[in-house]
């Protein structure tokens, strides 16, 4: 076992695992977030989110969470730095339009995009709502006091177009990065043939597009109705 | 009906290991678009010897697409502009009259360059001496239908062992990674009983010369598998990282 993180399969290995649980924790919070545009008056999603902060279960998964997107991040640094050095010399001419889709081949950059996006989004609302809830209203819900999130999120997202438009792009990149990371993962963990690689990009396409669509549409929802 | 056509080249030029290397501009004049790449490289060569210049060194040996000694990185494909097939087996048919085209070695870290086009190759030989064979002991020849073989193992075999070691999949990859070619190896004899036997340590050992050789690692991309002469499939791939997970976590 000594060095098989930094063997090369083993550095991917590790790039797949987190990938997927990421992936997963991706699909749970496109579901949560998908309550903002279903009721206008905040109770699915404040009831959504309070169920999020204060189960048990959730609430151990969160720092895993964090440890699984720092480990995603550091190792495709170890990973992107030596593939870097496996070519010292570029190519004059290169043309691989034709034999790689742009994202595979941007993976590290659509990386970095989302992680700027992420920086962002932690500052608007994760922040806020974990070190400092009592700048958050109270509501009732079915006789339970909970902090207003609805109020928090649509907030922003009604009151400025630049963020709107910010979430939308975060949302399509995360598309883009995924559209390759999904099928990638199972490759590289080695569930993959003939038969089911071209199945698992099918769906890594239909994912990253629900992903992609998903995340979008609720800031265009606030943008467009309020 | 032969046509004819006048091309413009630019091909690297590096008199040796450690020198600086830098793109000469050649003209070549009423080259048959029948001919193949390596017959235009010909003619050029014998026009420089002609003026009493070096000859442009680039790596050639059967001139059928058996062997895999050719290379050369054409216009930004490795092996050129057309699909599955290796530079000597490139016709002129594919250029148009008064093209531009640019000729560049292999490059990765690991196939240092020897002199102009040709690089050295032997990191593939050094995995393959890793482990990328049966050890048998030698007795009487056992009998061809012994051990029965499912005809899809043997068909995926038979695609796999069709690599030829080009090294186009190392030059195609961004990362000059050498997993198409190393997986291809491990397959053709993990699927067969022979070779079966020694799976496990066979991906072990020759991953673990791939990284020490300084190729890249595998990110998905697929560039490796549209550019291979062989159409080695990417699956093989996949069935590299099983047998290597499989055998590095039931250590
Ligand atoms: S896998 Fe294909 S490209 Fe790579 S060495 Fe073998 S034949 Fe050449
Ligand atoms: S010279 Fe043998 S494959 Fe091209």
């Amino acid at each position: 076992m000594s060095n098989f993180l930094t063997a090369s399969i083993g550095r991917k290995f590790l790039m797949s695992i987190t990938g997927l649980f990421l992936m997963m924790f991706i699909l749970v919070h496109l579901c949560i977030n998908l309550l903002l545009i279903f009721d206008d008056s905040g109770e699915l999603f404040n009831l959504g989110a309070n169920f999020m902060a204060t189960n048990p279960a959730i609430k151990i998964m969160e720092p895993v969470l964090g440890l699984g997107f720092v480990v995603h991040i550091i190792w495709s640094l170890i990973i992107s730095i030596q593939n870097m050095k496996a070519r010292p010399v570029a190519y004059k001419v290169s043309q691989q339009t034709n034999s790689s889709s742009w994202a595979s081949r941007n993976m590290l950059v659509l990386g970095a995009l989302i992680l700027v996006f992420l920086v962002m989004h932690i500052i608007n609302f994760f922040w806020i709502i974990k070190f400092d809830p009592h700048s958050l209203s109270k509501v009732l819900i079915d006789g339970v006091e909970m902090e207003d999130t609805y109020t928090l999120v649509a907030g922003l997202f009604k009151a400025s177009v630049v963020y709107d438009l910010m979430y939308v792009a975060g949302g399509l990149l995360l598309g883009f990065h995924l559209a390759h990371g999904f099928w990638s993962a199972f490759q590289t963990i080695g569930l993959s043939n003939k038969v089911w690689i071209k199945r698992l990009q099918f769906v890594a396409t239909i994912y990253a597009i629900l992903v992609a669509v998903g995340f979008s549409v609720i800031p265009l929802y606030f943008l467009i109705k309020f | 009906m032969e046509k004819t056509i006048n091309l413009t080249l630019k091909v690297w030029r590096q008199n040796g290991p450690k020198e600086k290397g830098r793109f000469e501009t050649f003209k070549v004049s009423n080259i048959s678009t029948d001919s193949s790449f390596l017959e235009m490289m010909d003619i050029l060569n014998e026009q420089l010897i002609s003026e009493n210049k070096e000859p442009v060194a680039f790596d050639h040996d059967c001139r059928e697409g058996i062997c895999g000694m050719c290379s050369l990185y054409i216009n930004g494909r490795p092996h050129g502009p057309d699909d599955d097939v290796t530079t000597c087996q490139l016709h002129m048919r594919k250029f148009k009259d008064g093209e531009t085209v640019t000729i560049e070695p292999w490059r990765a870290a690991a196939f240092p360059i020897i002199k102009d086009l040709i690089v050295d190759r032997s990191a593939f030989d050094k995995i393959i001496a890793a482990g990328g064979y049966v050890s048998v002991n030698t007795g009487g020849v056992p009998d061809a239908n012994a051990i029965p073989i499912p005809k899809p193992d043997a068909d995926d075999a038979m695609d796999a062992a069709s690599c030829i070691g080009c090294g186009a999949c190392v030059a195609a990859c961004k990362n000059s990674s050498a997993m198409l070619f190393v997986s291809a190896k491990v397959s053709h004899l993990a699927l067969l009983p022979q070779g079966r036997v020694e799976a496990a340590r066979r991906a072990k050992a020759m991953v673990a010369k791939m990284d020490e050789l300084g190729f890249g690692g595998c990110t998905n991309t697929g560039a490796c598998e549209v550019e291979c002469p062989k159409n080695i499939s990417i699956a093989n791939i996949a069935r590299l990282n099983r047998e290597y997970l499989v055998a590095r976590l039931g250590e």
